[in-house]
């Protein structure tokens, strides 16, 4: 049986390409294509004197160098503001190369273009650039003093400042609330940057073709719909005449829905103008100072609770380091801001964020996007609570839990896509329950005295998430059945290794009852979709997967329509199964969906003896009738739209056991246990890599991964011998169980995957070492060398996280 | 200056023009249009470009092509025998092994030469074997899991 698809583990089909080095990405392409290279500033802040290329012109195989003097119309302007917010009252873009000041290392002035790379980098390294240097901004807390400035029209370096507030049920404002409560406490909480760090960087391959006077770019991009329509922008062209697509991409987890990057629009305006192919791939360094960063956040949190635990009130404010630039707009600060409410309700809460310039990278969504910095806020928040009234710290989450009766459940915010937040489905209890079981929570008490027995000191953290995924507007699906019998399936947004060919092929299999061998998807090809937004923020299953599967039915309706007629039968007596239209009850009365499609399309010419069954002599349709009829289309092919009201939410718990070690400060992830609900699977064995991958990433960010940048300005761990990303020495084994709330907003129940595995990583650990060593931790990511420092604080008598 | 070198990748012998600067990686790659090796990082830490130089893994993009002429590599285009997967890039697909494959042949190779060292490992040994390859996608632990099944399925094979 071949259509019960959905829910399997269906192996993946993108593999047999990958495994066996045929797959294609960016820097695959383009054999002979000239090589861009870029000179980028060495310095923080700077202004930028003379740019003298005298010696660089001598390079063998050199072709052209550009500065922002050289670029034309729009591509001179800067960089658009992807997302606009009415708070957002100082939002700053680059442009694409430097224009008088650079704001951060890595930012580029010139562009060098020659036969390969090598002689592109001989050249950059003759190019002489001067600069005055100017006073370098670093770090959050002293960029919001606004001694120095970032961008001089920038005052206090303060880009964006929003303030959400939800009374208390009793109409009590958050600080009200909290100056009546019972109990306070007060504490400041610090997290630093890390980045998405895909294995492959970002590139560019753009091929322009002077005969057709068009342009096809390649770029290693979270969305090439977008793409496209910034270059036909910025470059002056016909949408028609520009196509985008994106090829096998190295991972992405964020960094690559930025766009249109600089060398985005450079690339493609050098081949124009070389009419030549032209490309640029990034190498690591690059990576490191010239795409984007996240997570750095600190936080300042009042909480106000009862003698149970109960919360009362919640005031947060948060300094938000968004770096030199803010193409993203204030997307990550707002989704902390909402997202840390995860599934509780906190009685009166607000929640104030300002967004700052700093000399540093730009800050844009790395996968969790802002949630695990809510997430640590509201976890440590509970967490102390739970210590300051001597409590279980499940009994103290609990307690605040809404209930599975109380959804559709409105938290009172707005959220990232504009629209309410409000949680469709979920239930919190049952989750704690399993997560509680699954890693032995009430028999952990036994498990640290014996530990303690042996010398050796261990502890349990636990940490609480909800996640809005499948964010808006919309994405779409085009399916077509052609007359060989082959499923043709597109949607526009694009893939970096979640198995989109395999579960949307599962979905188009299972929908049009046909088998999987059938079926090949398309995905990020603006030449087989154009209307698209992108893959990220946990939305490719949700809106891609409704949509292909909104579109199937449609075609559906259509097969079932033409069969009718040819079997007939009444539509409604028809079924589809194995590629085969049948009626119900009566196998023999059937007609193969190859057929339907040839009969689907009514021609004149007929291309082989399959398709004469339906040219005009052939007898197949009424003389009375036009051959199409009004209304209707030629072909079995339907394409349809998903765009939901509003985001589904997805939830989870993961615990976690760790040892540390008392001379060392080492941390050892001893046990990692993980309670998931994305609502219905489409194929457990992704999900569950996608969770594994997830919490993979948040163990980097909870114990090693971090940037560092000196006063100067200078990132000091850019390359991978430095930044300290885990092998799979750091990576424990995750236990992971599902639960499955679907969700009613989408017609397949599903809800987003690809990020939460990070999420809730960072206050795990933070609260298992908490436990394991009775010292509270206020920070990620902890290193032993930290550990180390907050031992002798407590030994001094610091106490940490003090306001 | 520019230097002819012969080199025996995935049993071709192939001749090939490059500069004394030319790594390895890159030699495979744009001259020798071998795009399975993959560069993540090149300097050494990811090991994505891993291939087989003799039989041992090395790092090809911390290896001058000129210096390796008159060896034999193998690249991951080069696993597979017979028309067929071989047991190393079977495993990485049934037990998914890999999200967006940037890494996985380095994996792949890696793998194959500590599977011909050590076709019975245990879980210690499997970790350490992989324990200087990056990836960002998979959380290793279906990789792992990948390893041990790839030591199964030569044995039965064997067997």
């Amino acid at each position: 049986m071949t259509t019960k698809l959905f829910g399997e583990p269906v192996r993946r089909r993108e593999d047999a390409r990958l495994v066996t080095g045929q797959g294609r990405y960016l820097d695959d392409h383009g054999r002979d294509a000239l090589a861009a290279a870029f000179v980028r500033s060495p310095h923080a802040h700077a202004r930028i004197l003379d740019v003298d290329v005298s010696d660089a012109v001598d390079v063998d195989g050199l072709v052209a160098i550009y500065t922002w003097e050289d670029l034309p119309g729009a591509l001179a302007e800067p960089l658009p503001l992807l997302i606009p917010h009415p708070a957002l009252t100082h939002g700053r873009t680059a442009y694409p190369l430097a224009r008088e000041v650079v704001r951060h290392v890595g930012e580029p002035v010139v562009m060098v273009v020659a036969r390969d790379r090598y002689l592109a980098e001989d050249a950059c390294a003759l190019i002489r650039v001067d600069y005055e240097i100017l006073k370098p901004v670093v770090g959050v807390e002293e960029a919001a003093q606004g001694v120095h400035l970032v961008h001089d029209d920038v005052p206090g370096n303060v880009g964006a400042n929003l303030v959400q507030e939800v009374p208390s049920p009793s109409g009590l404002s958050a600080r009200e609330a909290i100056e009546a409560a019972p109990h306070t406490l007060a504490f400041r909480l610090d997290i630093e940057r890390s980045a998405s760090t895909p294995l492959e960087g970002r590139g560019v391959y753009a091929r322009w073709d002077a005969d057709d006077e068009s342009l096809r770019v390649y770029s290693s991009t979270q969305t090439s719909t977008s793409v496209r329509m910034a270059i036909a922008t910025k470059l002056g062209l016909p949408l028609p005449k520009v196509e985008v697509i994106a090829p096998d991409v190295g991972g992405g987890f964020g960094v690559k829905i930025v766009h249109p990057w600089p060398e985005e629009v450079l690339v493609p305006w050098a081949a124009r103008l070389l009419g030549r192919e032209v490309k640029w791939t990034e190498d690591r360094r690059e990576h490191f100072v010239s795409s984007a960063h996240e997570r750095g956040q600190v936080q300042y949190v009042r909480v106000g609770f009862d003698d149970d635990g109960r919360l009362l009130g919640l005031d947060v404010t948060i300094l938000h380091d968004h770096g030199a630039y803010t193409p993203y707009g204030i997307i990550v600060p707002i989704i902390t801001s909402t997202q840390l409410l995860g599934p509780y309700k906190v009685g009166a809460y607000r929640v104030e964020f300002s967004s700052i310039y700093t000399n540093t990278v730009q800050v844009t969504p790395y996968r969790g996007a802002g949630r695990p910095q809510g997430v640590f806020c509201m976890e440590r928040t509970i967490d102390r609570i739970a210590a300051f009234l001597g409590r279980d710290r499940t009994e103290v989450r609990a307690l605040n839990f809404i209930q599975p009766g109380e959804f559709p459940y409105d938290q009172g915010l707005t959220f990232q896509d504009g629209r309410p937040l409000i949680y469709d489905s979920g239930d919190y209890p049952e989750s704690l329950r399993m997560l509680k079981e699954l890693i032995g929570w009430d028999a952990f008490p036994e498990a640290r005295a014996r530990a303690a027995a042996e010398g050796r000191r261990i502890g349990i953290g636990i940490g609480c998430y909800v996640e809005g995924t499948g964010v808006g507007p919309y994405e779409g699906g085009h399916v077509q059945i052609t007359s060989d019998g082959r499923v043709h399936v597109s949607t526009g947004l694009t893939s970096q290794g979640q198995g989109h060919e395999t579960v949307f092929a599962q979905i188009a299999a299972t929908e049009l009852g046909v088998p999987i061998e059938k079926v090949s998807v398309v995905t990020g090809d603006t030449r087989r979709f154009g209307y698209a937004v992108g893959t990220f923020a946990s939305r490719a299953a949700v809106m891609s997967g409704s949509a292909i599967a909104l579109a199937c039915r449609k075609v559906r309706e259509k097969a079932l329509r033409i069969a009718a007629d040819a079997l007939e039968a009444d539509p409604r007596d028809l079924e589809i199964s194995d590629g085969l239209v049948h009626v119900v009850g009566t196998p023999s009365a059937s007609i193969p969906l190859a057929t339907v499609a040839v009969l689907s399309n009514p021609l004149r010419y007929a291309f082989d003896e399959e398709t004469q069954r339906a040219t005009q002599f052939a007898g197949s349709s009424s003389p009375d009738r036009p051959p199409v009829s009004e209304g209707d289309e030629p072909g079995l092919e339907g394409r349809d739209y998903y765009s939901p009201v509003r985001s589904t939410f997805a939830s989870g718990m993961h615990a976690a056991v760790v040892e540390t070690d008392p001379e060392t400060a080492e941390i050892k992830i001893l046990r990692y246990a993980v309670v998931h609900d994305c609502g219905r699977l489409i194929n457990p064995m992704i999900v569950e890599g996608q969770i594994h991958g997830g919490v993979a990433q948040g163990v980097g960010g909870a114990l090693y991964e971090k940037m560092v940048y000196d006063e100067h300005g200078q990132l000091l761990n850019a390359s991978f011998m430095d930044f300290l990303m885990p092998y799979a020495t750091e990576v424990p084994r995750i236990e992971t169980a599902h639960l499955e709330t679907p969700s009613p907003l989408n017609p397949l129940g599903i809800k987003g995957a690809g990020e939460a595995g990070v999420i809730p990583v960072s206050a795990v650990i933070a609260a298992a070492v908490e436990d394991a060593e009775g010292i509270v931790v206020d920070r990620m990511p902890i290193s032993p060398s930290d550990l180390h420092a907050l031992r002798q604080a407590r030994d001094a008598g610091i106490t940490p996280g003090a306001p | 200056m520019n230097h002819a070198i012969t080199l025996t990748v995935n049993g071709v012998v192939r001749e090939v023009t490059v500069p004394g600067r030319r790594l390895l990686s890159d030699c495979l790659r744009h001259d020798l249009g071998l795009t399975g090796t993959h560069v993540g990082c090149e300097h050494g830490v990811c090991g994505a470009c891993t291939v087989l130089l003799d039989g041992e893994p090395v790092r090809s993009c911390l290896t001058f092509a000129v210096t390796v002429d008159g060896h034999e590599i193998t690249t991951v285009e080069g696993l597979a025998s017979g028309g067929g997967l071989s047991p190393v890039q079977r495993a990485f697909s049934e037990c998914h092994g890999l999200q967006c494959g940037f890494c996985t042949p380095g994996f792949l190779c890696t793998v194959t030469a500590f599977l011909r060292e050590n076709p019975a490992p245990d879980h210690e040994e499997v970790v350490e074997a992989i324990s200087g390859n990056l990836c960002r996608c998979t959380g290793y632990q279906n990789i792992v899991k990948a390893v041990h099944r790839a030591a199964e399925i030569q044995a039965e094979e064997a067997g």
